[in-house]
């Protein structure tokens, strides 16, 4: 949540542009955590993951997600997510699944019961979302761009009002991870470090002019603005607010972030990555 | 007087009698007086016929009482709030050891309003709220055994009796008068990931219920009878065995039996064909192919219409064919009579969450007109021959990251829509979000769930109330939403020539529904249910949620 510093300091609750998204289904407060799952015996698990590790893995692969031999994903097996004690699992390494490719593995009744554990301790970690606990492989590196043709589209398109030896100069010491770096051109700033933040948020400040029916013209930050009304703070710190009828006062917003967000559907994925290839070599 | 004159005009004055509660047939009847479903009535239009409140008079629009719902146990609203009166009656259920705090509540919730009386819902919570002043006549707390806690619809209500889901997968009927609890059924396991949030929907004796989960599971709808709680049916919304239909836009069996498409929104219902017609949810895994392959994974993102009493398919329209962004759409459709090119038809109006909206016949599934509603919506090229859009993959999450509008949480997300027979407009959130979609699992064998992918909102382009054309699918007027955020809880139109709506700001506001010129506001804070209207005593009232606070309007 991005809030501009000064209104925040005035004890403002500043609702433009900064209230975050409403929510997918699938995000948003209220949670509690998923189900509540037992914790299981350290002493099983261990004991079950060695047992796995011999018997499970070549087919259910080694972070049971699946293997090269066809065994299915365990993490999404609802025979798993149901398992309590064992009582869903043990049969089925012990009798197999007539015509699935899962043949009996044969063990003692306990070896069953500690990979049953020690399936349900890594069930236990995907989340109410069904998040891999792991991932397998490293994704790569972001930087896929030209940096050539990301300064040229850069000299087009940002050179008028930044500079790669002023505002953005060391960008990219400033903000060391690629992808980071990459978010925060996009969105027009807001993820520096502290110092260059509180440079930046003044440059990010949204002002407003009202023009009232009398000619007279009222200035100011802007505090709120809706259909019916708009607040501001005027420079001497002290706020003004006026009633908005259709056209009347007259109401202009400045905001200086706007030219980026006319950008967003303008930017083809190439020019997104040409640029930060570009970015990322001001050190 | 013929019978079925007398019958018509007999049924609305059973279910004012007081105690009567909602007479099944009541529910077929078009939106008037009383709110007795999910959308009002079945139709998902939202379209109230009252007129009492409007475009001329609907400044003078003022507060009739506010009240504030406390979920869990010991905290009733007369004890805290001072609002006099005796101490509230609070029945506890559930199946939970009851130490799981869900905290703070939002009402999401539809209101029910019946005999004066307003039923409402928090998640493991219900209340009956005396619709004259807004104080508590009960309170049922559900002890939970967990679950994803993110919102309840509301109630269903079939004579006396309501539903209500619990996010760990119960069907609970209480006594309406009571609110003592009859009974409740298990209708999905917890342990398979699967929470429980929509309003069940009454039909006849059906009581017609959904879920949701975003682990890889199968998504169904499910009939349970009214009186017993037996269930009656369940469709799966995937292919769960060979020769099942859709299987082939699978890559495998087991790929479609984890492939998801929840049933998390209410639906609509067609009484003359029997046919309800619901939105499913996204495929799964979400953001990988790895396991689903590069088919269209039916019946997931699509519209599906199920007979009631038999549970079978009658027809599906795909929206999202291979959705790649959790594109849900699990939106509420809306079903309208009307004119298309030059024809009186039966149709069935969507606005999906990815920004592309859809005329359709209601009776046949026949598709009859796509538009792009989404100004900025950018993650498919042109439209399938089926009228579906066609996802871009290079606008799927990619390693580099690639730049999507709208974002995950839609051009609209689950907040019901509104349709005027009087403007012909169809009236929905358009959000313009943009983000940035990275893939961070590139596992070959594909990610799981939700996994797989980091999203980085990078700003909006814009966010708008928006009016639709359904007859051209071109946006008629828009009003920004201010807040720099998506519309809250939905829409409300009435014959008053008004469409009330969350202004994005902080207000409600009551705009003129053919011109979207705003009249009159009130500034409540955040709105988190669609508004809803209800006569009672002469007067017609508004009403809406801001989190826990439920407010009444009324036109003195």
């Amino acid at each position: 949540m991005r809030t501009l510093g000064f209104l925040a300091a005035a004890g403002l609750a500043l609702t433009l542009w900064d209230v975050p998204r409403a929510c997918a289904q699938s995000r948003s407060g209220g949670f509690v955590p998923g189900q509540k799952r037992e914790a299981e015996d350290p002493a099983q698990i261990d004991r079950g993951k060695k047992i796995y590790g011999i018997g499970c893995r070549s087919c259910h692969g080694a972070d049971l997600r699946g293997g090269d031999m066809g065994g299915p994903n365990l993490l999404r097996s609802q025979l798993s997510l149901s398992d309590k004690n064992g009582e869903n699992i043990i049969p089925v390494i012990l009798n197999g699944r007539p015509g699935t490719g899962m043949p009996p593995i044969p063990m003692p009744q306990e070896d069953a019961k500690a990979v049953a554990a020690y399936v349900r301790s890594v069930l236990g970690t995907i989340g109410r979302q069904g998040m891999p606990p792991s991932i397998g492989k490293e994704a790569p590196s972001i930087v896929v761009g030209n940096a050539k043709e990301g300064q040229a589209y850069f000299g087009a398109n940002c050179a008028g009002c930044h500079s790669a030896t002023g505002d953005l100069k060391g960008i990219a010491t400033r903000i060391k991870d690629a992808k980071a770096l990459q978010n925060t051109w996009v969105a027009g700033g807001g993820r520096e470090r502290r110092g260059a933040a509180a440079a930046a948020s003044k440059r990010r400040i949204v002002t407003v002019s009202v023009t009232l029916p009398d000619g007279r013209k009222e200035q100011g930050r802007l505090v709120r603005i809706d259909d019916f009304l708009v607040s501001l703070e005027r420079e001497d710190g002290s706020f003004a607010s006026f009633r908005r009828d259709g056209d009347s006062p007259q109401v202009e917003v400045h905001d200086p972030l706007q030219p980026h967000r006319d950008m967003l559907s303008r930017y083809s994925d190439k020019d997104v990555h040409d640029v930060t290839a570009y970015l990322v070599t001001l050190k | 007087m013929n019978l079925a004159i007398w019958m018509a005009l007999l049924v609305p004055a059973l279910v004012l009698g007081q105690g009567k509660g909602v007479a099944p047939a009541e529910l077929a009847l078009p939106l008037k007086e009383g709110w007795p479903t999910y959308n009002g009535d079945y139709s998902g239009k939202r379209y109230s016929a009252l007129r009492q409140v409007n475009a001329s008079n609907v400044k003078n629009l003022s507060l009739a009482w506010m009240a504030r719902l406390t979920p869990g146990v010991g905290n009733t609203q007369t004890g805290r709030r001072g609002f006099g009166g005796p101490q509230v009656r609070t029945i506890i259920g559930g199946e939970g050891s009851g130490d799981i705090s869900a905290g703070g509540g939002t009402i999401k919730a539809s209101v029910l309003y019946v005999d004066g009386t307003l039923y409402l819902t928090m998640p493991d919570n219900a209340w009956a709220v005396d619709a004259r002043d807004g104080r508590e006549l009960w309170h049922y707390f559900w002890k939970t055994k967990g679950g994803t806690h993110i919102g309840n619809r509301g109630l269903g209500m079939w004579n006396d009796y309501l539903y209500m889901e619990t996010p760990d997968n119960y069907l609970v009927s209480l006594d309406a008068k009571t609110g003592k609890e009859r009974w409740h059924k298990t209708i999905a396991e917890l342990d398979q990931g699967y929470f429980s949030t929509p309003a069940p929907i009454v039909v006849g004796n059906h009581v017609i219920v959904g879920t949701g989960n975003d682990i890889d599971a199968p998504g169904f709808l499910q009939s349970f009878d009214a009186e017993t709680g037996e269930l009656q049916w369940k469709m799966y919304t995937v292919p769960m065995k060979k020769g099942d239909p859709g299987l082939e836009t699978w890559a495998s069996l087991d790929a479609a039996r984890h492939g998801g498409g929840q049933t998390w929104i209410p639906g609509a219902y067609d009484p003359e064909t029997k046919l309800y017609i619901i939105g499913t949810g996204n495929p799964t895994p979400a953001y990988t192919t790895g396991t689903r392959g590069e088919g269209d994974n039916l019946f997931t993102c699509a519209l599906v219409a199920v007979n009631v009493d038999t549970g079978k398919m009658a027809w599906y329209f795909q929206t999202s064919p291979h959705d790649m962004h959790d594109y849900d759409s699990a939106q509420t459709p809306v079903l309208v009579d009307g004119m298309f090119q030059g024809k009186m038809r039966k149709l069935v109006l969507t606005a999906a969450r990815n920004g592309y909206f859809f005329v359709l016949d209601r009776v046949t599934g026949e598709h009859l007109l796509t538009t792009k509603y989404g100004t900025y919506t950018n993650w498919a090229k042109g439209l399938n021959e089926h009228g579906g859009p066609k996802f871009d993959p290079v606008k799927n999450a990619t390693v580099p990251g690639a730049l999507v509008s709208p974002d995950s949480g839609g051009t609209v997300n689950w907040q019901p829509p509104a349709f005027s027979p009087d403007t012909g407009l169809f009236y929905v959130p358009e959000v313009n979000e943009f983000a940035m979609f990275y893939l961070t699992d590139v596992d070959p064998r594909g990610s799981m769930g939700l996994g797989g992918k980091e999203e980085v909102a990078v700003g909006s382009a814009g966010n708008y109330l928006c009016a639709i054309d359904y007859q051209t699918g071109k946006i008629k007027w828009k009003r920004p939403y201010y807040g720099g955020d998506g519309g809250g809880g939905g829409m409300l139109a009435t014959a008053g020539n008004l469409l009330f709506a969350s202004d994005g700001a902080g207000s409600l506001v009551a705009y003129d529904a053919s011109n979207g010129k705003p009249l009159w506001n009130t500034r409540i804070g955040r709105i988190t249910n669609a508004p809803q209207t209800f006569l009672m005593d002469g007067r017609q009232y508004v009403t809406v949620a801001t989190g826990d606070m439920l407010w009444a309007f009324v036109m003195n």
